[in-house]
């Protein structure tokens, strides 16, 4: 039951994007089609899932035991640094096609802040290695709906009869606050529950 | 001390070396052999990773231009002189052939052709054109929505009361906007040919009368005017083959309603340089406007209101006695 709630709130309560505002570079970066869109979302949950289970590793079994908890923030982006070269690295080896189709997104998301972000709040939240890696994931698919769905009206946008001033940035802008807002409906669905 | 400054410090570093370890250790094991020209080529560009060029990132570019998916021009910020450093690795003769530039076939701009109806659709040109060929009563020339402009990524087409404009400086002949305008009216040309023949109405004189104030009525004259067999009429319009053509306007100056373009004022004349003429009469039997007079032996003169520049004496003189200017 838990870790249903807790994917259903990372992908609508709480989601990354539109609620917490973390991974707003490649959502209004990435988003001008949805192909592009799709891959980045792809490899952004592909790795917030692993990135969430190595990193509460390294916090339980490295920093915990050292008494260095404060350290959190460095060794984690080191962590997700590294974790990402690597697996570009093996990815590229092992399957061509699925370089071919995460290609440039994997290497663009080690310094992503939701990236740090689903890490760090997994320890705040005190999950276990379970609930860490569906929180992680889950807030991956959060990304990945919000950028797909983000992407498909910046599509339309394109067409659309946009005052000259407004055209290209500032409608995506507008747009995406409005995208926002109606995320807002979601909160306090689990009031009761959680 | 130590706990709050070295364990940190010695954990951390720790990490890293480990992850530096386990990083060089995965290069060699996983290392996948490329094509050294992908490597080469994104060594050279740019690296921002901007997307302009339209594919995902330099990598992808590299991989593309390398394996002839993509022209070397592509990368929109390194312009033309990336384009020469990729002209050397890949191998094309980038410097050999003369600058292409595109240009656009048509002068119905606002004050030539008029508007048979208010088009209030999408600024696109695919969509007008397929509301009745465009709002323009041309129905071959531009309309003037601009797709072309959006396309280029150089900056160098406007829109220029009603008609789409190349800026020849700032072209580097990518092709994009050949790809996308939807009436075929952008063509790539030398960028030393002067003359253009301004207009790609297929109809009968007649009727592009009636389309336009400016437009090619097959008339032929130009076809008769030009002493180099480069101009000729196919489809009742007029079109220069640049191969053939030396600038030397006739037609432009025979065309009767001007569809024909160029500035006379470019126009160069021959000049014989006395000290070097042996009077060979090379020159005067190869003019074909009888503009060079001269006995055997003796020097020879351009009579400057019949020359028109077409650079042919010059080409010739075996004593590089000819200056055009």
């Amino acid at each position: 039951m838990k870790l249903g709630l807790i994917i259903i709130s990372a992908i609508f309560i709480n989601n990354f994007v539109l609620s917490q505002f973390l991974g707003i570079c490649p959502f209004l970066g990435v988003s001008k089609k949805i192909d592009t869109a799709v891959g980045m979302s792809i490899a952004v949950t592909f790795v917030m899932g692993l990135a969430s289970v190595i990193c509460w590793a390294v916090q339980i079994f490295v920093l915990d035991p050292m008494g260095i908890g404060y350290m959190q923030t460095i060794a984690f982006i080191l962590v997700i640094a590294g974790l990402v070269q690597f697996v570009e690295m093996v990815v590229k080896k092992t399957s061509p096609t699925l370089y071919q189709a995460l290609g440039i997104y994997l290497p663009l998301i080690t310094t992503n802040c939701a990236v740090l972000g689903v890490a760090i709040l997994n320890i705040d939240k005190s999950y276990n290695l379970i609930e860490s890696l569906i929180n992680g994931v889950g807030a991956g698919l959060g990304f990945s709906l919000a950028i797909v769905l983000f992407a498909g009206v910046r599509e339309r946008l394109e067409l659309a009869p946009i005052p000259k001033a407004l055209e290209g940035f500032p409608i995506a802008m507008i747009a995406a606050s409005l995208f926002s807002i109606a995320f807002l409906g979601f909160s306090g669905l689990f009031s009761g529950l959680l | 001390m130590f706990n709050s400054i070295g364990l940190p410090v010695i954990v951390l570093g720790g990490m890293a070396v480990f992850f530096g370890i386990v990083l060089a250790y995965a290069s060699k094991k996983f290392a996948v052999e490329v094509n050294p020209k992908v490597t080469e080529i994104r060594d050279v560009l740019p690296g921002a990773n901007c997307g302009g060029c339209g594919f995902a990132g330099c990598d992808a570019l590299a991989e593309a231009i390398a394996s002839g998916n993509a022209p070397i021009s592509q990368c929109p910020v390194g312009g033309s002189e990336l384009a020469a450093k990729l002209a050397v690795i890949m191998g094309v003769e980038a410097g050999s052939e003369e600058r292409q530039v595109a240009r656009v076939i048509c002068c119905g701009d606002s004050n030539n052709a008029a508007e048979k109806y208010e088009y209030q659709g999408i600024k696109d040109c695919k969509a007008a054109e397929m509301l009745a060929g465009g709002s323009k009563s041309c129905r071959y020339g531009c309309t003037g929505l601009g797709t072309c402009v959006r396309e280029c990524p150089f900056d160098a087409i406007h829109i220029v009361n009603g008609i789409a404009v190349v800026d020849e400086e700032k072209c580097t002949a990518c092709k994009k906007c050949i790809a996308v305008c939807p009436k075929g009216i952008i063509e790539l040309v030398p960028v030393s040919k002067k003359v253009r023949v301004l207009c790609r109405n297929q109809d009968k004189g007649k009727a592009t009368m009636q389309a336009c104030k400016i437009g090619c009525i097959a008339c032929q004259k130009c076809v008769k005017a030009c002493k180099f067999d480069a101009i000729k009429v196919e489809n009742n319009v007029a079109r220069i083959d640049y191969s053939k053509c030396v600038n030397c306007m006739m037609c432009a100056e025979v065309c009767p309603t001007k569809t024909i373009y160029a500035n006379f004022a470019d126009r160069k004349k021959a000049f014989i340089i006395e000290d070097k003429c042996i009077g060979c009469t090379i020159c005067s039997k190869n003019c074909n406007f009888e503009a060079i007079e001269g006995e055997l032996k003796g020097k020879h003169k351009v009579l400057d209101d019949k020359c028109v520049g077409c650079g042919q004496c010059f080409a010739k003189c075996p004593k590089d006695a000819i200056e055009m200017k």
